[in-house]
């Protein structure tokens, strides 16, 4: 996958968000990549990264989705999607893929957001709208269950307002349960001190806490 | 009892009563029982609670069930899909009840109901809007959710293989909630694209005892 753009000058495209992920998840680590745009971290670990990733449906080292003949309808993901098995694959039903989740045996999982608060809260399931129909999925359970929680999302809605927020105003899928978020303009820690900066692309720290509504913290400080 | 081999999907089916809650296995397609479910809509049970892990996909399956007006409430952890448009039509008109629930504590609901445990605490959805009502306890510094048991009337699941004594065999990610319901409901339906012979199954990769399986027929289209 060719990056969107050069890391580490501009703001990041979805396609980089999800390298810089990759780059973070350490060899051999048993990790579940949520639905929708985390899916592109799969496409940036190295095959000899040893990462086992984890499926909600009920299978360990899943493959890369599958096409043409290698499509079967009994083998998808998480969204549905045909995808393949690896060499040491293994599958299990639904109570045991999830006692995995809540038992603290997955290392990382990778999931999307509509807010993260300056706490860890999640929000990431229901835009609380009257009209919308409320799904779930496996997200509350990923959400309190894996042991390290990585957000991958735009650091602002296209209407410019802030997802890194003080407190969530979305329905929360999970409390205190993110440890970092990857955007498209910084990496963030969420640590018992507060919000802190990894590394920006882009923008300094003092440019981002000009348009968070939140305190931030300069790595190193 | 010993498992009941029936020659079609119809007599699987035969006697789900009016009011029922049926376990309906799959996951997306996957290992969703079809003709099962094509059968009870011929046989016209109605007013059924409907526990899944979705809430129908396009016009076939458990979304032909739904489009007849046979389901009464819902309960699955993700009924929006982009191909879920009957059962959206239902819920926005007001015509079905849905109950969300968090899709490991809809699992291990079932479970806990199949296993005879009364009840469990669930760090799931603590805090959460799904947690609501619920009664709540700090079990080492940490909130858990009080979460019942699902139990069914009735379970229609697919498997791959059955042998003539009801023990299953799942292939790849269609296994999902299939092993989970058949332990969970009081009549046990299973639908399977090849019935073999009592003894070919090898003993260590069967995953649904046949202890647990009331019925089985197989695939009309296998």
């Amino acid at each position: 996958m060719t990056p969107d753009r050069p890391a580490g000058q501009t703001a990041l495209g979805k396609h980089d968000i999800a390298a810089r992920i990759a780059r973070d998840i350490p060899h051999g680590a048993f990790v579940n990549l949520g639905i929708g745009q985390p899916t592109l971290v799969a496409d940036h670990l190295p095959a000899d990264a040893g990462v086992v990733l984890h499926t909600e449906n009920g299978m360990l080292n899943m493959g890369p989705a599958a096409q043409g003949d290698a499509i079967d309808p009994d083998l998808t993901n998480a969204g549905k999607i045909p995808v393949t098995e690896l060499p040491g694959a293994a599958y299990f039903h639904h109570a045991d893929s999830f006692a995995m989740m809540r038992g603290g045996h997955l290392d990382i999982c990778v999931l999307g957001a509509f807010q993260v608060s300056a706490s860890g809260d999640l929000a990431n399931w229901h835009t609380g709208a009257p009209d919308a129909i409320p799904a779930v999925g496996g997200a509350m359970d990923l959400a309190i269950g894996a042991k390290k929680v990585f957000v991958m999302m735009t650091l602002f809605t296209k209407t410019g307002a802030p997802k890194l927020v003080s407190e969530c105003t979305y329905p929360l899928t999970g409390l205190a349960c993110v440890d970092r978020v990857y955007t498209d303009l910084a990496v963030f820690d969420i640590t018992p001190r507060g919000v802190v900066v990894r590394e920006t692309f882009g923008p300094t720290v003092d440019d981002l806490a000009g348009r968070l509504d939140l305190p931030l913290i300069p790595a190193g400080d | 009892m010993a498992v009941q081999l029936c020659a079609d999907a119809d007599e699987a089916v035969a006697g789900v009563q009016d009011g029922s809650t049926v376990l309906i296995g799959g996951f997306g397609m996957a290992g969703m029982p079809v003709e099962l479910i094509d059968a009870l809509i011929r046989q016209g049970a109605t007013d059924l609670t409907v526990v899944s892990n979705n809430a129908g996909n396009g016009d076939t399956g458990l979304a032909a069930l739904l489009a007849k007006g046979r389901v009464r409430k819902v309960v699955c952890s993700f009924p929006r899909q982009s191909d879920s448009y009957v059962f959206d039509e239902l819920y926005r008109a007001g015509k079905i009840e849905l109950e969300v629930v968090p899709q490991g504590s809809l699992a291990e609901r079932m479970r806990a109901a199949g296993a005879g445990i009364g009840a469990f605490f669930c760090p799931t959805g603590a805090g959460t809007l799904l947690a609501e009502g619920k009664e709540i306890r700090v079990i080492d510094g940490r909130t858990h959710v009080l979460e019942y048991p699902i139990k069914g009337d009735v379970a229609l699941i697919g498997a791959h293989r059955a042998d003539r004594m009801g023990n299953l065999v799942y292939r790849k990610t269609a296994r999902n909630f299939g092993p989970v319901m058949a332990t969970a409901a009081t009549t046990v339906i299973a639908q399977v694209r090849e019935v073999v012979d009592t003894g070919a199954l090898d003993p260590e990769s069967v995953v649904t005892p046949s202890i647990y399986v009331d019925r089985v027929v197989q695939e009309a289209s296998a």
